[in-house]
This record gives C-alpha cells, structure tokens and sequence, in this order.
C-alpha cells in the first residue's frame, strides 16, 4: 500500500539551518548538508530545504549547500524558497535537487510552472500554497506570508495543478510554529479538490497531529520541522506512532 | 564502467551520484557508438514518453538494441522502464524497445492521478538478481502517471489503483518502475545488485 510520507522540513537562512515561529524568532540549528543526512538515517521519507533568506546574496551558499547534500542522501530531496524564474529553478536541479518549490513568483506567474513543469517534468515541481484563514474561506499569503493576495486557497491549488504542478505543498500560516495541531480543514479542503497529492505543513507538535492530518485532513504527505529539531522525536518513532493507529508508514525505514 | 544515456530529458545527475556513493564508475554518454561500446547501459528517466524519441532519432535506439541482444546488462529506470514496452498511451506514436508485450496506460484521475510515494512491492518469484538482499514487501520510492502491465517477467508487482509491474527481469534486461536511487538503503543494494553482474 502506499505510504503516508514523513517529510523532514529544514528552513535554511544563508547557508544554515534555521527554524522560525510564525516566520520570525530565528534560532541557529547547524549544517544543512549534516541535519539532512541525520533526518535521512532517522526514516524521514524525504528532506526538503526552504530557503527563507530576505535577500538574494547567499543565493552561492545556498547552491552549495543543496549540492553537498545531496551527494549525501538517497531519499527524495525538494529546494525551495524565493525562486523566480526557470532559470533559478534549473540552478537547483543543476545542484541535484530532485524537487523544487515555487510560490510566490508562480502567484504572480503561473505559467512559470508550466515551463518548468515542461522541461522537467510536473513530479519536479512543487506548488507552495501559504494559506491563512478569512472568514469560512482562506485566501492566498505571498513572500513568506507576509502579504495577502485576492486568491483563495482552493481555487489557486487547483490552477497550480492545471498549470502542471505535481504537488501542493500547503502551510497554514495561522498554526505554523503554534505545535498544537495542523489545519486540517483547510487540508481536507484543498485535498479534495485536486488529484496531485497534497503535503500537510504548519502546526505539527506531537503524534496525534499527524495521524489527525493523515485521516481528517486527507493529507498524502506531512511535513514536520519543529517537532524534529529539537530531539523530540526522529521520523522512525514517528511512524511507529503511526502504524499503531493503522496509518500506513513506510516501515522498517 | 556503468554507461547513462542521456536523451535530453530528465535528471541524470541523481542516478550518477548513487552509482559514485557505491564507488561504481559511471559515465554520461548520448551517442550510437559510445553505447555500442558500452558494457553496462542504464536509461534514466522521468518525464513524458515522447522526449524518448531522441532515441530513435539519434540512432541511439538500433544502438541499444544490438547492444541488448548481444547481452550487454541494461537497465531502465521509471520512464526507462516504461520503453521496454511496445508503446504507451501518453505518446502512442513513439515505439518503444518493445522487449516486453503491451502498452503503458494512464491512471484515472480520481482521487489522485500521481503515483507518488513509498509504495510496497510484492516478488513475483524468488530468483530475481537485482533484488537479492532486498525483502519482500519492501518499500520503494515512486513517482509516475503511467503504469506498465504485468507479464511473464515481471519480477515484483506493486498497487495503486491497479496492480501493475514494479520491476522486470528478463535474461539481461532490467526495468524499475521505481527510483532505486531515490530509495535509500534498498534501492542502493539493487544498484549495486546490478554493478554487480557480470559483463
């Protein structure tokens, strides 16, 4: 059966490893290259870097990072965070990411997903959709959830995917750094209205939040960054918290 | 040696360093005369099934052919899997190697349309070269569209919506629906399962 993926989430700020709380509040945690194969080896599923620097000038230490990781690890490897263009998407490739993420600048430009989609197939491009709660509905949050869009989650997810977005990556802004839980609502949402598989991101701070996600959220994948930083738990002891409850985990991992 | 090819389409550069981390050589190739001389092939491969026909194009698929059925070990990986067939439905005009009967189909749409993911596989038979080491049921890591039918020499059959051929073996021909790259520890023995074979 498929599995439920348990996907190691590093917020990297020039060249290192942060962790932020409601996007702010940063807190040093070591080396990219390091914590990914350490995740990796503790059964994550795959590793993901988003890059959440302000500016554009550790962009070099940011390439060398993805590239000395990933001659290190054998799991799915996703690079995200402030890419703009194709071309800034194929640096990423060049360096050996298997996955990139796009938000902001596929909200400005969606056929920017097509493009990269076209030369490097749509399972390359993940669309991060940073939702935040309005009234019964939740709208679109761009650079880093700082700025809202007029467009509603639902409805940008599903263009995404028509635009040939493999995966939705999907935070919600209003929980993420909260650990009391993911927006499950907002997940089953959005997961219900596509056919690309859906990775759950924002709140997660125990066991029971993601079995939560998995089964009322409707999720295919979770993220989880907090939770694992700090020694709370590695992705292994995760999943078997999970197979008791009947979610399927890819385990022994 | 373990000769890619490269068609122009998808990532070479992940198949490369899993080889270059078991301390096999590799090396990237896209011409007919360098895969004549080849004493490993491997097709990589992700993205759509018309980029294959650079093959035919470029004469790389008589190439690989001959090779083939001189012996040469080859192994094609996801889409690389997927040519082994007659053809598939998402570029029915370009002709696949053909080595195994059928064609590869789409998923439906609902719910999802992707098959992405850790996915477990079940053998078909035990005797299988590339899995030796590997348990049955292990997991693998999957991402496609298309699915390949399950024949004769399917030699490990996995589920998603249907069930269909996780892997191939026949005489010297490989096929991996899967990324053993991308698949940790598991996909790295079948790697090296196949580094492995004699030439």
């Amino acid at each position: 059966m498929l599995s439920k993926r348990i996907i190691a989430c590093l917020d990297v700020s020039g060249g290192r490893v942060v962790k932020g709380t409601k996007f702010v509040a940063l807190r040093d945690a070591g080396d990219p290259a390091e914590l990914a194969r350490f995740h990796a080896e503790g059964g994550a599923d795959e590793v993901v870097f988003l890059d959440i620097s302000a500016t554009r000038e550790n962009r070099t230490t940011l390439l060398d990072a993805v590239r000395r990781t990933a001659s290190q690890i054998f799991v799915p490897f996703t690079v995200g965070g402030g890419v703009r263009s194709f071309e800034e998407a194929a640096a990423l490739f060049d360096c050996g990411a298997d996955k990139m993420t796009i938000n902001s600048a596929a909200v400005v430009n969606p056929k920017l997903i097509t493009t990269i989609a076209k030369r490097f197939g749509s399972q390359a491009v993940v669309v991060a959709v940073d939702a935040k709660r309005a009234g019964s509905s939740y709208g679109v949050w761009v650079k880093g959830g700082t700025e809202p869009t007029d467009r509603d989650a639902v409805t940008w997810a599903r263009e995404a995917q028509e635009c040939g977005a493999g995966e939705i990556m999907l935070t919600s802004i209003d929980q993420d750094g909260m650990r009391s839980g993911f927006d499950c609502e907002l997940t089953a949402r959005v997961s219900e209205a596509v056919s690309i598989p859906v990775i759950a991101s924002g709140g997660a701070g125990s066991g029971g939040h993601f079995i939560d996600v998995f089964t009322k959220g409707k999720a295919d994948a979770a993220l989880a960054a907090s939770i694992f930083h700090f020694g709370l738990q590695n992705a292994r002891e995760l999943k078997q918290e999970l197979q008791k409850s009947g979610i399927p985990v890819r385990l022994p991992c | 040696m373990i000769s890619l090819i490269d068609y122009g389409a998808g990532n070479m550069a992940s198949v490369r360093k899993a080889f270059e981390h078991l301390a096999l050589e590799t090396e990237i190739i896209d011409k007919p005369e360098q895969i004549s001389k080849a004493t490993k092939l491997v097709l990589p491969g992700v993205g759509n099934f018309k980029s294959l026909e650079k093959l035919e194009q470029t004469g790389m698929r008589a190439a690989i052919q001959e090779s083939v059925a001189r012996g040469v070990p080859f192994l094609g990986i996801c889409l690389g899997m997927q040519w082994l067939f007659e053809t598939s439905t998402e570029a029915p005009e370009v002709q696949g190697l053909g080595i195994f009967p059928g064609k590869c189909a789409r998923f439906t749409e609902t719910p999802r349309s992707l098959h992405v993911g850790w996915n477990q596989i079940s053998f078909c038979n035990g005797s299988s070269r590339l899995f030796q080491g590997i348990a049955d049921g292990s997991y693998f890591y999957f991402t496609h569209s298309y699915w390949c039918p399950i024949e004769s020499s399917s030699s490990a059959t996995t589920q998603f919506q249907t069930e269909f051929a996780a892997a191939l073996e026949k005489k010297n021909v490989f096929g991996m629906q899967f990324h053993p790259e991308k698949s940790g520890d598991s996909g790295l023995r079948i790697l090296k399962n196949f580094g492995e074979l004699p030439c």
